[in-house]
């Protein structure tokens, strides 16, 4: 048996492949402009016994026929990272345009769930462009932040574009660039926390989605939450995992 | 219809670019979200033809009604009592603030956070785009909301609009308040119009009004059979009309539908497979065309068998009005006393709404409620609080979400709604 689960995301496409015992192959690639085409590509000269398409995108690739079914991004993270952590009962997916508390019940199954206001606040693309305000790199962004040594200068707004010129005008300022990264941080980590709380934080807490590959926020999560931070080796695939293990399941 | 009701509409002082882009753009998202439903009854074919004909046949009998000297009143609320206004020959419509069309315009003069019910409709009036509107000779407003309390001060600026005050708590002073309203109302129904409420007259509209709730109270009793054999849309659909038909027209027509849903329930047929998860909505009202929450629901394969809502069952609250034959005061009592039932987010306290949404849920056999609101409806944002607490408590699963009329956000939407269903 081969299976593949498909999550097609904002900013990044992730395919995982399956044989029924293990992942044959996992990848990661940008969405583009073009995620269909480029869904395709992933996939292309491989044979499928299934195929599950999760993500933004999961609608678009099931009505091409590229996908034999569909499921949304919450259920499949929260098979994913049950299948990884058994024991898991929280888990946060900040991704690049949402962020997603998923609360996890026996089995893997979903109990309840929360997802941020429509606007791109504390997620990915936050990140992304305020690094780019910064002039750094978004993989250089949280060791940058981390080097602050805790000391925040803080920024008040949440919202991406005026949070843009907030950094613009405080670098303007002469304050030092690391302070107020690690201000930004801080601002996202304290926006999600209290929708953590919200649903209810239990353990295992696993922190998932390409923003758990930033150091910084994973510190500043086990603190604001005051419980370890589980991420997995590679965070972003795990939606794609648990279609892939959805796929298997229902491939009969 | 277009080229034979123009003439119409331009007498009507209406926006002929701006109307003709309305006109443009509903059929098409119709034709999407409607006719495309499977197993649709074939009475919903009246409905479609409303649709069809939606700024037309209807507003030209509005003006032949004019034209006889009768007058028209458009209404907000299920607390603007129609039989008052029908009683005295008048003919009371709904107005509609469903569509995100008229949103930008009623934000030229309103603040942008508010709900987009009162921008869309405002909108409509200002940017003379609803023949509706145009052809009301008053607006009936009420106090149910911050919003619509002041909205009414400035809607006046454009056309005649009178306040009634609807208490929002529920002691006995309250009701006195109310009863004395509708005694105001009638006055001011009896000085627009030219003509006197008699109790006959005000029995016999009661009837009428009587008729159309029982078609709809049909209708809704039928929802709750398994497999459901309507769909929420068109249920909704129904339901929407009801707002600015001839009561008699769409008593029959509802019928007519029932009959067929009755033949269905009969013969175990329904509109979704067997499966399909039931479920009750919960919430603000959804004007026409305002179809999003049940066209995402259902596109994901679940059905929605009510709606607790004031296009639901808060319209139907109460039931019949049972009237005394003695005196128009008793009668205004048993109309307030059937009104009062109605189980607003403006009152408080307000727990028997929350008693309705889990005796809804548990007659209709939902798998799940999902509550939604209108961003910035204060009264049933904050009371969402409440009715998730309480359907988590009785073991219900419950979705609480809030939104307005644009595709700004249909793609979270409908990942939350998917991701809910996929949890019952």
């Amino acid at each position: 048996m081969l299976v593949a689960g498909l999550d097609i995301g904002s900013r990044t496409i992730a395919l995982v492949e399956w044989d029924g015992a293990q992942v044959m192959r996992a990848e990661v690639i940008n969405t583009g402009t073009d995620p269909l085409a480029n869904s395709r590509r992933l996939t292309q000269g491989r044979a499928y016994d299934r195929l599950v398409g999760t993500g933004y995108g999961r609608h678009l690739v099931a009505e091409r026929e590229l996908a034999d079914e569909v499921m949304t991004e919450i259920k499949a993270y929260a098979i994913g990272a049950y299948h990884l952590y058994p024991d898991v009962q929280t888990v946060l997916d900040i991704g690049g345009q949402d962020s997603k508390v998923i609360s996890i019940g026996p089995g893997g199954r979903v109990l309840r769930f929360e997802m941020n206001d429509r606007c791109a606040a504390g997620t990915g693309r936050f990140l992304e462009n305020m690094a780019h305000a910064l002039g750094i790199s978004v993989e250089e962004f949280g060791p940058h932040a981390m080097e602050a040594e805790g000391r925040a200068v803080t920024v008040s707004s949440m919202c991406t574009v005026f949070a843009e010129s907030e950094v613009v005008s405080l670098i303007a300022r002469g304050e030092d660039s690391r302070r107020v990264a690690f201000g930004l941080h801080r601002a996202i980590a304290n926006r999600t926390s209290a929708m953590v709380s919200r649903i209810g934080l239990r353990e295992r807490f696993v922190f998932a989605g390409g923003v758990a590959n930033n150091p910084c926020l994973r510190q500043l999560f086990a603190e604001t939450l005051g419980v370890p931070v589980t991420v997995p080796d590679n965070p972003q695939i795990l939606g794609a995992l648990g279609a892939a293990l959805h796929a298997a399941q229902t491939n009969v | 219809m277009s080229e034979e009701y123009r003439a119409m509409w331009e007498g009507l002082g209406i926006n002929m670019r701006r109307h003709d882009m309305l006109l443009t753009a509903l059929p098409e998202i119709f034709q999407q979200i409607y006719l495309g439903q499977q197993q649709r009854p074939e009475a919903m074919g009246f409905f479609d033809f409303v649709v069809s004909q939606i700024h037309g046949i209807r507003v030209k009998e509005l003006m032949d009604h004019k034209a006889k000297g009768g007058k028209v009143f458009g209404t907000f609320c299920v607390y603007v009592p129609d039989e008052v206004i029908f009683a005295a020959g008048g003919i009371a419509v709904g107005l509609c603030g469903g569509a995100d069309f008229s949103v930008p315009t009623g934000e030229q003069i309103l603040p942008r956070n508010l709900c987009a019910l009162i921008k869309s409709a405002v909108g409509f009036k200002i940017g003379s785009i609803c023949p509706y509107f145009q052809a009301a000779d008053v607006i009936i407003g009420e106090t149910t909301c911050d919003g619509k309390k002041k909205t009414w001060e400035i809607l006046n600026e454009y056309v005649p609009t009178y306040v009634m005050d609807l208490p929002n708590c529920r002691t006995a002073a309250d009701r006195d308040l109310w009863i004395s309203e509708l005694k105001r109302f009638v006055d001011k129904v009896e000085n627009v119009t030219g003509n006197t409420i008699t109790p006959e007259r005000l029995a016999e509209a009661t009837a009428l009004i009587n008729r159309k709730r029982a078609a709809m109270d049909r209708l809704f009793e039928l929802r709750k059979a398994r497999p459901a054999p309507i769909s929420g849309l068109d249920a909704l659909l129904a339901v929407q009309i009801s707002f600015y038909d001839d009561p008699a027209r769409f008593a029959q027509k509802t019928n007519e539908l029932c009959d067929e849903l009755a033949a269905r329930v009969q013969a175990g047929q329904g509109v979704a497979p067997a499966g399909a998860k039931r479920i009750l909505y919960a919430g603000t009202p959804m004007p026409i065309p305002f179809w999003t929450i049940p066209a995402l629901i259902e596109g994901a394969g679940a059905v929605v068998v009510a709606e607790e809502s004031c296009t639901g069952t808060r319209l139907l609250a109460g039931g019949q009005t049972a009237l005394p034959g003695d005196g128009i005061d008793r009668q205004l009592a048993a109309i307030a006393d059937r009104q009062l039932q109605t189980n607003c987010a403006c009152f408080t306290p307000n727990d028997a709404r929350i008693e309705d949404i889990l005796r809804l849920a548990k007659e209709y056999e939902a798998d799940g409620v999902i509550h939604f609101s209108l961003s910035f409806c204060q009264p049933y944002n904050l009371e969402g609080i409440r009715v998730q607490k309480a359907l988590q408590q009785a073991g219900i699963p419950v979705l609480v979400i809030d939104g307005d009329y644009t595709q700004e956000q249909a793609g979270q939407l409908k990942t939350r709604i998917e991701a809910f269903l996929e949890t019952l």
